[in-house]
């Protein structure tokens, strides 16, 4: 099968390479090995501010609101960080002291959103805090085992009840001025996180959760079904094993569930992500990308590649492939014509400052314009 | 990596590391409280099991078997066949009649066939449908399947001479929906492959894949079936170098991965060999062969990606294949699960959930409002007509309705 541009990973940047190459008329296909870093979004991504139009544009033919303002946002755990470019779910505030005092509402038995953490946090900021849990009936056939009360069991009965949601959250407010919630809001229909902040007299504020992430997973299908609408091609569950490569351009890529039928491109994208995602492996003696054995920067002392302080930072996390300035990957030293490398395979990043999102933005924005640039049609 | 290779965890379970992707798209957990989840009871529970087999669970059963956890695992963990393959090691429980007759399509198609405008008007019947729920726990919202008078394979084998003159050759596994309820889609499948120059054989004789056998309690015939289909493509497939394609995604998902992977029977040698029919079509187009489409041919298709056809990866070949023919006009509609799973939504305690699965599928087919929706799996498109009153054909169908004459 021959595309425009192959573009092997399906998350962020992979979907964010995909549907502007699909918008210029370029046909593509992407290659997804299971799903991604969306699943653990946080609704903000890090590192980008005020969207660019393309950016924007991008985001709201897909169907998905976000906005940006000077300010700060509330962080799972009471903490605030500067505003980034956020999934409408996420609210920015002028300042830190958004609110006088802050209703906590949780989910009785869920246990993935972390109320007391919350409450210590704002308190330090002179926010007083009084934390309260509710529960629906027909959120009680889970606990059966509670366990297993994960976001995505819950969200999609919030969706149908959110009403019945909204009704119990009042009867709790009494005096506070914000209500703080967990994230677990508008699985498949958007507009509730929304309907939720029109209905209760106060702020309305959702906070992050343990993964996975309810936003993330939303903005997921959105992204996939916008660049579906566009026709591309987005193979599901399917890895690249291999590629065929002649003087330093790749002619296709050999998948696992295509075996024989290769896929032929002019252009490849490799955002196979990081070492979650197994765009890059490690072995005892090296760090190693698996589809084209790109040069990846790490220590040559394998004790050198991460600290023994659990907290502080490990030199793994920023390792990955070399590329150019023009983002095409490297091999034994030489640069591949046709082979440009997006998000977080990249090397130098800091996944642990959480700025995976607007690199994967914009990493693959620059690798689409390279691709425009050759002209190859 | 040696290492890592021999100490390979039994369906790649050790992999897991609890991210929690699976859950997010299971579709039965979304709708029954009673199931565990994939996540549960798939790696987690199969460490207690590992233990003690007293931790079996026995509401594994709900596992519609969909593998869309495996294809949402970011581990390449086999999270399905974990679930089954539990099952088929620790439920002892013995298959209830009503299972037994479900899961016989082959028996029961055979037994049915002589007497097919009988069976049909009986199966039809309100009074049959409300005492099968009674008795049986057979949903009397389903409609069983109408049998066709002659099997397929009596209609092919009468034309056999004809279809060997053509220079290119394949053979069909058309499994017992084709050969006992459908032989139109059969004759469909002849019929595009002949334009391609292509003539059509049967296996030595087939026998059903067997995947209602296994979701219902009855390895062991399962494995008896595949013991035997193996050795059957075997001839056609080593012996004769051909390629064996079928028309439904559920019948190839269980001959390339079930038979290896949930009952041990070593298929090696022929796996590559057993193809989709839109596959290997696109793949004979590609090199070079032509099709002529009619061109007052103008349709608005909308195409459901089955869940085993999402599983094998091959979406992408019924999909281009039907934005081949002049005149379409094509929707993806969302990877969902239609929530039939072959015999899970016919059984009475599975109705409401395989309902509730369905209907963010069936809510986009009526927002979409297609002439006809496409899809590769027989029990997909039962469902999809009941639930949404569309006209479901196989792509096969689609094309051979579209050629020029």
């Amino acid at each position: 099968m021959k595309f425009n541009s192959v573009i092997i990973g399906g998350g962020l940047a992979g979907l964010v390479a995909g549907i502007s190459l699909q918008k210029e008329g370029l046909s593509t296909a992407i290659i997804s090995t299971g799903q991604n870093a969306l699943h653990f979004f946080s609704g903000s991504f890090e590192s980008l501010r005020e969207p660019a139009p393309r950016i924007a544009e991008l985001f709201s033919e897909a169907g998905i609101g976000i906005h940006y303002s000077e300010g700060v946002r509330l962080m799972p755990l009471g903490t605030f960080r500067e505003a980034a470019l956020s999934l409408d779910d996420v609210s920015i505030f002028p300042t830190s002291h958004f609110a006088r005092k802050a209703l906590i509402v949780g989910v009785t038995g869920y246990q993935d959103f972390f109320g007391s953490f919350l409450a210590e946090g704002l308190e330090k900021k002179g926010i007083q805090c009084r934390l309260r849990n509710f529960s629906l009936p027909e959120l009680d056939t889970f606990r059966q085992s509670a366990g297993e009360m994960r976001s995505v069991q819950i969200a999609p009965i919030l969706d149908r009840v959110w009403e019945s949601a909204v009704r119990e959250i009042r009867v709790l407010l009494k005096d506070e001025d914000a209500v703080i919630l967990p994230q677990i809001f508008g699985f498949q229909d958007i507009s509730v996180p929304g309907k939720i902040r029109r209905e209760i007299p106060a702020k309305v504020v959702f906070a992050g959760t343990m993964p996975p992430s309810v936003p993330g997973i939303r903005t997921q299908r959105l992204l996939k079904r916008r660049y579906e609408t566009l026709g591309g091609t987005y193979l599901a569950g399917d890895e690249a094993l291999s590629a065929h490569v002649h003087k330093g351009t790749v002619h296709s890529i050999v998948t696992k569930n295509l075996d024989s039928h290769y896929l032929e491109a002019d252009n490849f994208i490799l955002a196979s992500g990081g070492f979650f995602s197994k765009g890059m492996k490690s072995n005892p003696f090296q760090i190693l990308e698996p589809v084209f054995g790109l040069d990846v920067e790490f220590a040559s002392d394998r004790n050198d590649w991460y600290d023994p302080d659990f907290m502080k930072d490990q030199p793994y996390m920023g390792y990955g492939v070399r590329t150019d300035s023009s983002l095409r990957a490297i091999a034994g030293g030489e640069m591949m014509e046709n082979l440009f490398a997006v998000g977080s395979i990249l090397g130098g990043t800091r996944p642990e400052l959480g700025s995976g999102a607007g690199l994967a933005i914009r990493s693959a924005l620059a690798a689409v314009d390279e691709i425009l640039k050759t002209g190859k049609r | 990596m040696k290492l890592q290779e021999i100490t390979e965890s039994r369906h790649n379970f050790e992999e897991c590391m609890k991210c929690t992707v699976c859950t997010a798209y299971c579709p039965v957990l979304q709708v029954n409280p009673l199931y565990p989840g994939p996540k549960q009871a798939g790696p987690d529970g199969e460490r207690l099991r590992l233990k003690d087999p007293f931790f079996f669970n026995y509401a594994l059963k709900y596992c519609m078997n969909c593998k869309r956890c495996e294809v949402a695992c970011p581990s390449d963990v086999k999270v399905a066949d974990l679930i089954q393959s539990a099952r088929i090691r620790y439920d002892k429980s013995k298959p209830k009649l009503r299972d037994r007759i479900l899961a016989s399509t082959d028996f029961m198609g055979s037994l049915a066939r002589p007497f097919a405008p009988i069976v049909n008007g009986i199966t039809g019947l309100g009074i049959t449908k409300a005492a099968l729920d009674a008795t049986l726990k057979i949903d009397r919202h389903r409609t069983f399947p109408k049998y066709s008078g002659r099997s397929f394979e009596a209609w092919l084998r009468r034309r056999s001479r004809e279809q060997a003159a053509f220079p290119e050759q394949v053979a069909y596994f058309h499994g017992c929906y084709v050969n006992y309820n459908n032989p139109a889609l059969g004759k469909d499948l002849v019929k595009v492959l002949n334009a391609l120059d292509t003539g059509v054989q049967l296996l030595e004789k087939e026998k059903c894949c067997g995947i209602a056998l296994i979701t219902n309690g009855m390895s062991d015939d399962a494995r008896k079936h595949a013991t035997h289909n193996v050795s059957v493509i075997r001839k056609a497939a080593v012996d004769k170098k051909l390629k064996v394609v079928a028309t439904s995604s559920s019948c190839v998902l269980t001959l390339r991965e079930e038979y290896p992977n949930l009952l041990g029977v070593d298929n090696s040698d022929i796996r590559d060999s057993i193809v989709m029919a839109s596959r290997y079509i696109f793949e004979r187009l590609e090199k070079g062969a032509t099709l002529k489409f009619r061109e007052d041919y103008h349709k608005r298709i909308a195409y459901h990606t089955p869940c085993h056809m999402e599983k094998l990866g091959w979406g992408v070949f019924s999909e281009k294949l039907l934005r081949m023919i002049p005149g379409i006009e094509f929707t993806l509609l969302d990877s969902a699960c239609c929530g039939i799973a072959g015999t899970y939504g016919f059984k009475k305690e599975n109705y409401e959930s395989s309902q509730a699965v369905g209907e963010a599928l069936f809510s986009q087919i009526r927002s979409v409002n297609p002439d006809i929706v496409a899809c590769d799996c027989e029990t997909c498109k039962w469902q999809i007509e009941m639930s949404t009153g569309y006209q479901v054909l196989n792509p096969i169908s689609i094309l051979a309705e579209a050629l020029a004459d």
